[in-house]
């Protein structure tokens, strides 16, 4: 009798099989990287105490209405200036008493240093396109960053976004980072929004 | 007459392709881990603003998502085109917001808990008014950790 050998299974189609398999997934993925501004929102005070006094030279004034117009320290411009506008406010000048002042600040790694006293006081009307607020939110965040990189770059060969990149792998990098930070940091008060002109 | 004949010339063989499914199977691993389902459905309309300055979300699990924005053309003929709030499925008003806070509170492993990041997901034409009532909610409840979704783009115009 003679030896019958079995029948290997058809492999062939396992492919196909893995194919469809793959195409489905294939669409079904979504790659969205959640990417956005990330803010801090200030803590509930209590009604009794009041706000401290801040100079009107500390002050930098932003009001953007319903029609999605800006007005910068009592001038109207547009959102592509805010950025200039808002580091030479950020920066300040010793000099200029129009400019914000300077408190000497112990800072680690960089000693006794003049910090500005700079805040950026944000109000938008109620009928303010949420697109634009984003806009001046993101020019804000951006003049911060640009004055950080340079200030890092000056002080220590490094700008302020590889310096957060390598935080976390050294302990060295993770202080200059935070007195980057410290010596400019950011400072965004909003306002509670007015409901005046334009419609819902 | 030597032992070792010339072979002749065959046509060029065909390409092995027992290590396709291999490939594939490969591939296909790929995506299945790296997937990641849609939890919610969309009710609202949701294109989200372009900056320039964008971070990235590190942890999902450690996110939590407030959607606003127009109802979708579907929804519109019960619900009409004022912008709505809306938390994981369903449209919701402020009064709901401090109780979702919660409930994403306790989800989350006691360790993390105060480290979520509260995602709003604004569509773009939203008026503010809304918005800023949700971020007054947010703070009422000590939600303060933010994250206004964007878009990355190169450069904003006016």
């Amino acid at each position: 009798m003679a030896k019958r050998e079995i029948s290997e299974i058809n492999a062939g189609s396992m492919a196909d099989i893995a194919f469809l398999l793959l195409i489905f997934f294939l669409v079904t993925t979504t790659m969205d990287t959640d990417t956005g501004l990330i803010r801090k929102l200030p803590p509930v005070l209590d009604e009794y105490t009041p706000p401290p006094p801040i100079k009107q030279r500390n002050i930098f004034e932003i009001l953007v209405n319903a029609n999605d117009q800006l007005l910068v320290e009592g001038e109207y411009i547009q959102v592509t200036e805010l950025r200039a506008k808002a580091k030479e406010f950020i920066k300040s000048d010793p000099g200029n008493p129009n400019m914000p002042e300077f408190k000497d600040t112990e800072i680690p790694r960089l000693g006794l240093v003049p910090v500005s006293k700079q805040i950026i006081s944000l109000q938008n009307d109620n009928g303010t396109s949420y697109e634009m607020y984003i806009k001046v939110q993101n020019e804000l965040v951006a003049a911060y960053n640009e004055l950080r990189n340079e200030f890092a770059q000056q002080k220590f060969q490094k700008s302020y976004q590889e310096l957060v990149q390598q935080s976390k792998a050294s302990d060295a990098n993770k202080e200059k980072m935070k007195a980057v930070k410290k010596f400019y940091p950011q400072r965004i008060s909003e306002a509670e929004p007015k409901k005046v002109g334009g419609s819902e | 007459m030597s032992k070792f004949r010339k072979k002749g010339k065959k046509g060029q063989p065909a390409v092995n392709t027992a290590s396709l499914p291999d490939i594939v199977f490969m591939l296909l691993f790929f995506f299945m881990v790296t997937t990641v389902m849609r939890e919610t459905s969309l009710k609202v309309e949701n294109k989200t603003p372009k900056a320039t300055e964008v971070s990235k979300l590190e942890r999902k699990s450690l996110v939590a998502y407030i959607y606003i924005g127009k109802p979708i053309k579907s929804l519109q003929g019960a619900f009409g085109t004022a912008p709505r709030i809306q938390l994981n499925d369903a449209f919701k008003t402020l009064e709901d917001i401090p109780l979702f806070v919660d409930m994403e509170i306790e989800q989350r492993d006691p360790a993390e808990q105060n480290m979520i990041t509260w995602s709003l997901k604004v569509d773009e034409k939203t008026k503010m008014g809304i918005v800023t009532e949700v971020k007054q909610e947010l703070r009422k409840a000590n939600a303060l950790k933010l994250n206004y979704s964007t878009k990355k783009t190169d450069k904003i115009t006016n």
